[in-house]
């Protein structure tokens, strides 16, 4: 029986079947499972790096170690990592390397839209995109092969609806290449400027080699249709193509960067009309019209958000039915903090002391909506430290002494590290809240360098954020736990006045590591005593409401953490209710 | 043969995933194509998700447009009211009448709609609200709540319910197989 596999479940096996043995990478929706999935393959030597930079160079030494290796992210990703791989086009491979990039059209779960895609065609650097779980599996396969065949990383391109969609999968078996050997190449292997020249020449003989082959087949197919309407598509923008416009002919992509020209050429010979499907970018498009095909594309869709097959067929002129008209005026459902989050406290004191508050990229990014109101910028991961640093230069010392910065654990050590450096080194004064939860939250638990276990679950060493912040140069350095409201403001206080760099830790595990429920909290009741003031409506906590009646607690939902129970002027909410 | 297109929607951290889980097995013990989309991270968290099905012949789009869906399962009132428009005339919504407050509701800068049973049967489409919460803990754990509302999908589904019970015992913890079997049922006596 074939398998139900989700995309990424799938990419995780075809490059265990490729015989991969080292994968690095750092969790970002919606990559995040690949590895995950890779991590019950007992053959495969797996981590969660600090960061997409050191994933892709850890997964590059293995390569040039001699093994098959991986390294999977998000789209920002790899901006973070785009240093390493901009110069691995120029060295080429020794072991396969793949590197797999989700984008999330849409952006369900990202800052922004961007579009892969231009990242193979900057660096030079083959990419395949699967348009579901099957693809994902062959086309991991492929990749290895490719990448060996014509010494070059090679970038596997997903996207939210390939990677998190699940389809059915014809599984395989490992097979094993050998370890290749390793030998010390300084031509091939240290980039120096003398060197790299020589790379570059070796680089774009490569990829004239593969622009060539690939025309060739076995990257693209072609179904039969009318030659009324040719389309030119790939990934999932094929599987709308195929209830849009069942009667078209239609050209899928399985590698989009290099483009199989000639292969196009002919194919757009064949049609009277040639249409480019493509999500995001004109990426296809634009390399059609440079090389003289003419076809249309970006005019009938939108660069913003994703296709459906209604909207394709609409655009090409075809009737399409409507279905009733969404209802109207409805309450939202924006996703919110959990009952029990810690940065709930972080964000009520931050509120309350009416600071100007630099946010960055997280859980705690949700302390930008109400109630808690608290954020005021959000960039990219790390960007917090910085903005802050930026922001007392415009503005002067007076002016930082009303602002913090918040950053959680796994993000303060992915790039947050270097801001604060920059800030001790630069004389800055400023004030940064490290919001430590103990794990990567956002992204669905991943442990991190500071959780004190590996991604399966063994203990690690676990880094002391503060240990780190005083070795960095900071001699101001407070650790308070975020449900001690008292306690938090009076030290964030401290914090702000103290002239230079200070590092305020707040410290309290997420509500749902496995530690915290495996000992749950019987919830908070409300008693006689409320008089309807509204305090506890203020932290944003989804199990209080209100109604005319008064205050309600939903005891499924309380966790019993107790942090209104402190801010409640009555003493009306008290501990210990019935489960 | 038409391809049958399921949209489960419901409150981030409700169980829609196993949810699609099961339904995933059951096309696939019937030998049918399947795909499902899903929808990880950030709405999770408390926030509206959607979750598509679709089974058939052969199946190219994961996704379910408005007025696609043949069935819809909700977990929650409110949720059933945003996608009604997902469905097909003449298709069927099996709402758990649950009610969670979404933080706009929670601050008080939204009012939680009234009478939300009553505008959804005066669309063109087949109500079937269950009390999933009260079949689950009558099976013995409130966690149940899915598989009780897959019982009463089933039923609604004219489906064999054998195969069904097969899928849900094979998706389930072995622990929980007992408890769960005894929610699809109830499900499945009460749609
Ligand atoms: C460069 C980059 N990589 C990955 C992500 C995906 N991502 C968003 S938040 C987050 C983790 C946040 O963890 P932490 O800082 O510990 O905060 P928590 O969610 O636990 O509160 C990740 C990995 C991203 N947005 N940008």
């Amino acid at each position: 029986m074939k398998e139900l596999l989700l995309g990424n479940q799938a990419v995780a096996r075809g490059a265990w079947q490729a015989g991969v043995s080292v994968v690095a990478s750092y969790p970002g929706t919606p990559s995040t499972e690949i590895t995950e999935a890779i991590a019950l393959f007992p053959e495969v030597r797996a981590q969660w790096a600090t960061n997409e930079k050191v994933s892709l160079e850890v997964a590059f030494g293995a390569s040039l170690a001699g093994a098959r290796s991986m390294v999977c992210m998000k789209h920002v990703g790899l901006n973070v990592a785009a240093d390493p791989l901009f110069t691995a086009s120029y060295t080429g491979v020794n072991g396969g390397l793949v590197v797999v990039v989700a984008d999330d059209p849409g952006m369900h779960s990202s800052q922004n839209e961007q579009d892969s895609r231009d990242y193979a065609r900057a660096a030079h650097l083959p990419m395949l995109e699967p348009s579901d779980s099957q693809e994902c599996l062959d086309f991991t396969r492929y990749a290895f092969a490719l990448s060996e065949a014509y010494d070059t990383p090679v970038l596997l391109r997903l996207t939210t609806r390939v990677a998190h969609s699940q389809s059915l999968v014809e599984v395989g078996e490992r097979e094993m290449p050998p370890l290749k050997e390793y030998k010390k190449d300084v031509a091939k292997n240290v980039m120096m400027p003398a060197m790299a020249k020589g790379r570059h020449v070796a680089l774009e003989a490569r990829m004239e080699r593969l622009s060539r082959d690939v025309n060739e087949g076995g990257c693209f197919t072609i179904q039969d249709g009318s030659e009324e309407l040719g389309i030119v598509t790939s990934g999932i923008a094929y599987q709308y193509v195929m209830e849009a416009v069942p009667d078209a002919k239609v050209m899928k992509l399985g590698m989009v960067y290099p483009l199989p020209l000639e292969a196009i050429r002919n194919f757009a010979a064949q049609v009277k009309r040639l249409v480019v499907v493509e999500e995001l970018e004109p990426f296809i498009q634009n390399q059609l019209l440079a090389a003289g095909i003419p076809c249309e594309g970006k005019e009938l869709w939108s660069i913003q958000g994703e296709y459906t097959a209604r909207g394709i067929a609409k655009a090409l002129g075809r009737e399409v039915a409507e279905g009733m008209a969404p209802q109207e005026g409805l309450p939202g459902r924006p996703p919110v903090m959990c009952p029990g989050c810690p940065h709930r406290g972080t964000f009520y004191v931050l509120h309350k002391m009416g600071l100007t508050v630099l946010g960055d990229i997280g859980c705690y990014t949700l302390g930008a909506a109400a109630p808690l109101s608290s954020i005021d910028a959000c960039l990219c991961m790390g960007a917090s430290i910085g903005m802050a640093m930026g922001m007392e230069k415009a503005r002067g010392r007076d002016y930082s002494r009303k602002t913090i910065s918040v950053i959680g654990d796994s993000t303060f050590l992915h790039s947050g590290m270097t801001g604060l450096v920059d800030a001790v080194y630069n004389g800055g004064h400023i004030t940064v809240g490290i919001l430590d939860n103990s794990i990567t939250g956002m992204t669905g638990h991943q442990e991190n360098p500071a959780s004190g276990k590996d991604i399966y679950g063994n203990p690690a060493p676990a880094v002391s954020l503060e240990e780190v912040c005083a070795s960095l140069g900071v001699q101001d350095i407070h650790v308070v736990d975020p449900f001690d409201l008292k306690a938090a403001e009076k030290e964030v206080r401290a914090a702000l006045d103290y002239d230079g760099v200070s590092v305020v830790i707040f410290r309290r595990p997420c509500a749902l590591l496995k530690e915290v429920l495996r000992n749950p909290k019987p919830p908070v009741v409300i008693t006689d005593a409320c008089v309807k003031c509204g305090m506890c409506m203020r932290i944003g906590c989804p199990a209080i409401t209100r109604d005319a009646d008064g205050m309600h607690i939903d005891a499924t939902l309380c966790t019993g953490c107790g942090l209104c129970v402190g801010l409640c002027p009555s003493k009306a909410i008290a501990e210990g209710g019935k489960a | 043969m038409k391809n049958t297109r399921i949209l489960i929607t419901g409150v981030g951290g409700q169980g829609t995933l196993l949810t699609s889980r099961i339904l995933g097995r059951v096309a696939q013990m019937r030998g049918m194509d399947v795909k499902l989309s899903e929808v990880h991270g950030m709405s999770q968290r408390g926030g509206s998700v959607v979750t598509y099905v679709t089974l058939g012949e052969k199946v190219y789009s994961p996704l379910i447009e408005p007025g696609q869906a043949d069935f819809m399962l909700t977990f929650e009132q409110l949720e059933a009211l945003r996608y009604a428009h997902m469905v097909a005339p003449g298709g069927h919504i099996i709402v758990n009448t649950q009610r969670i407050s979404p933080m706009p509701v929670v601050t008080g800068a939204a009012a939680y709609p009234e009478g939300i049973l009553e505008t959804l049967a005066a669309k063109p489409v087949h109500i079937h609200p269950v009390d999933a919460l009260a079949m689950a803990m009558e099976a013995g754990n409130p966690k149940t709540v899915n598989t009780a509302m897959i019982g009463a999908l089933a039923r609604w589904m004219q489906s064999d319910k054998e195969l069904f019970l097969e899928a849900v015992r094979t998706c389930v913890p072995e622990k929980t197989r007992a408890v769960n079997e005894k929610a699809f049922l109830i499900g499945w006596e009460h749609p």
